[in-house]
């Protein structure tokens, strides 16, 4: 396998209280930190791994404007080859992926990851759409991946259970916890980013198919019932009579 | 126009989460005053193909061929897709499974349409815009989100709507078709699936536990309070990282995301990153000893207490209620 390309995201922290503006039409940006999506942390370990010793290269691409470059460069000093950012404000997953397809028609992977989603809009579609307009096949989540150097067998995760599959390269995979252990940056890592090539390429023109109108946060539970430590059969006759959910 | 689900089966057996999404969908071709039409791939056999009428499908498709025994998503994308046009189906509805995810956006780039991953609520469809409510920042908030393309493409989350029986059996007619070998390039070499476990996702009540427990060791209480209320269990983040437990168990944002009738949590503090994974749960239990726990304040019902010396406790107590009921 010689060339990996791993499609990263720049989401807020896990840690952000989620809140709105603009009568909940806007996602409230402020005081947010934002960070490379920890799925995709995941794919982008596993990425370095298969091509560890020079076996091959990580590029990175994210679709975005320029205020994500610093979580492209978080990418680099994992340890991604280079990266590549596509000059736009990322709408829907259509648009998103159409761009990224469109980079990889002219500069083709063996191997193409992403995170399962998102942990922003809770997308799991960018690796199937880039299947789709790639006409290559796509595994939508995957808890493990092995290569050689013609195919690959992952593990892909089912209600209950798993399914194990062989696949030809290339192909698309979103990866989940499983596939790798994130990795830190080092020092030299940092440093060497700095001077690693980041592309900035113009987005082409693509009309999305949807658009988020507004959004709303689930609605606040009342005062927690508590049941004195040595009843736990009162607890058992709420959850019958009160609750009725068992 | 017509609407489509895909009814997706587990070693030929339809699940609650295809019921639920078959009730969704009936609901959505009410709403257009249109007639719903479902689609079956792999080894199912007719009655139980019939019987998707009672969820409100009027006429079943059944694909069934050996090539397409087990589940290939470029292939099961392909056929559909055809399905969909042949059908003139403009809203094609599925589970927010693990196959659906795989599907979903292969079918919005197929048939050009807008995708709503997640849903969590009939669309609504007011002065030609159809909006659709989907889970978003991972269960810490909802997306409404326009499907502005002519076709749509909506996967339902499982748990979020209720399964309506109403009708009675459907037309079961084969739909044949033949997907193209490029869309064979993935080779199934194994199917594990634990039949005697319920899958989380599909989970009307899970039991989770978090660091609270001390060590794998002691999960036994776990597993004993989960079999006897029928649950699936799961575990916080800092257990599965530290391999007390394995990693499809790991509830929260960067886990897996639950929403049964009854969540119960046990020596699990809620941190945030937890707490987004469930907060779609219709109740909430929380047993810790700590009163200062944040997870309380998200909880229905709590116990502050020793999950050692609580756990033996509400393990008989839900045995004597089982032994009354």
């Amino acid at each position: 396998m010689s060339k990996i390309l791993v499609c990263i995201s720049n989401v807020p922290d896990t840690t952000t209280k989620i809140t709105f503006t603009d009568n909940n039409t806007q996602f409230n940006t402020n005081g947010v930190q934002f960070i490379l999506n920890p799925y995709d942390e995941i794919a982008l370990a596993r990425a370095i791994e298969l091509t560890d010793g020079g076996k091959g290269s990580v590029t990175v691409i994210n679709v975005g404007e320029a205020n994500t470059d610093a979580t492209i460069r978080k990418a680099l000093a994992i340890g991604a080859t280079d990266a590549v950012r596509i000059n736009a404000k990322p709408q829907d997953a259509w648009y998103v992926a159409y761009q990224i397809a469109e980079y990889v028609k002219a500069n083709p992977f063996d191997l193409i990851l992403t995170g399962r989603e998102s942990i922003d809009y809770n997308g799991s579609k960018v690796a199937g759409m880039l299947g789709e307009l790639l006409d290559i096949p796509s595994v939508s989540i995957i808890k493990k991946l092995d290569a050689t150097d013609s195919e690959a067998t992952v593990e892909r995760e089912i209600e209950g259970g798993k399914e194990v599959l062989t696949i030809p390269f290339p192909f698309v995979a979103g990866c989940a916890e499983g596939v790798a252990e994130p990795k830190i940056p080092n020092m030299r890592g940092i440093m060497s980013a700095r001077t690693k090539p980041l592309t900035v390429v113009e987005a082409v023109d693509v009309q999305t198919l949807s658009q988020i109108i507004s959004y709303e946060t689930p609605a606040p539970r009342g005062q927690v019932n508590l049941v004195p430590a040595d009843d736990a059969a009162k607890l058992v006759d709420l959850l019958h009579t009160q609750a009725r959910v068992i | 126009m017509s609407v489509l689900i895909y009814a997706e089966n587990a070693a030929g057996k339809f699940k609650k989460s295809t019921f639920e999404a078959v009730s969704y969908a009936k609901a959505i071709a009410a709403q257009n005053n249109t007639n719903l039409i479902a689609i079956s791939i792999g080894d199912v056999a007719n009655d139980e193909l019939a019987a998707l009428g009672k969820y409100g499908a009027e006429k079943v498709l059944n694909v069934s061929n050996d090539k397409l025994k087990n589940f290939v998503n470029q292939a099961y994308a392909s056929v559909i897709a055809e399905a969909a046009k042949a059908n003139g189906a403009d809203i094609v509805v599925l589970s927010n499974s693990f196959s659906g995810r795989g599907l979903a956006p292969r079918l919005g780039v197929k048939l050009q349409a807008g995708v709503a991953d997640g849903a969590v609520a009939l669309p609504e469809q007011n002065g030609g815009k159809f909006t659709v409510k989907k889970t978003a920042f991972s269960g810490k908030a909802f997306a409404v989100v326009e499907l502005t393309s002519a076709n749509k493409v909506i996967a339902l989350t499982p748990n979020s709507y209720k399964v309506v029986e109403d009708g009675s059996a459907a037309k079961v007619e084969d739909f044949n078709i033949e997907a193209k070998a490029s869309d064979f390039k993935e080779m199934i070499k194994d199917i594990v699936r634990s039949t005697d476990k319920i899958s989380l996702p599909d989970a009307e009540i899970v039991v989770s536990a978090g660091r609270g427990m001390k060590g794998p060791e002691n999960w036994g209480m776990i597993e004993e309070l989960a079999d006897l209320l029928g649950a699936a269990t799961a575990c916080s983040k800092p257990v599965s990282d530290a391999g007390w437990r394995p990693h499809e168990e790991h509830v929260g944002q960067t886990g897996i995301a639950v929403s049964p009738n009854l969540y119960i949590a046990i020596g699990i503090s809620g941190a945030i990153q937890h707490l987004a994974g469930v907060s779609s749960s219709k109740v909430i239990v929380v047993i810790n000893k700590d009163a200062e726990a944040p997870f309380f304040k998200v909880a229905d019902f709590g116990i502050v207490g020793d999950a050692f010396e609580v756990l033996p406790k509400l393990i008989a107590a839900v045995k004597e209620y089982k032994a009354s009921a």
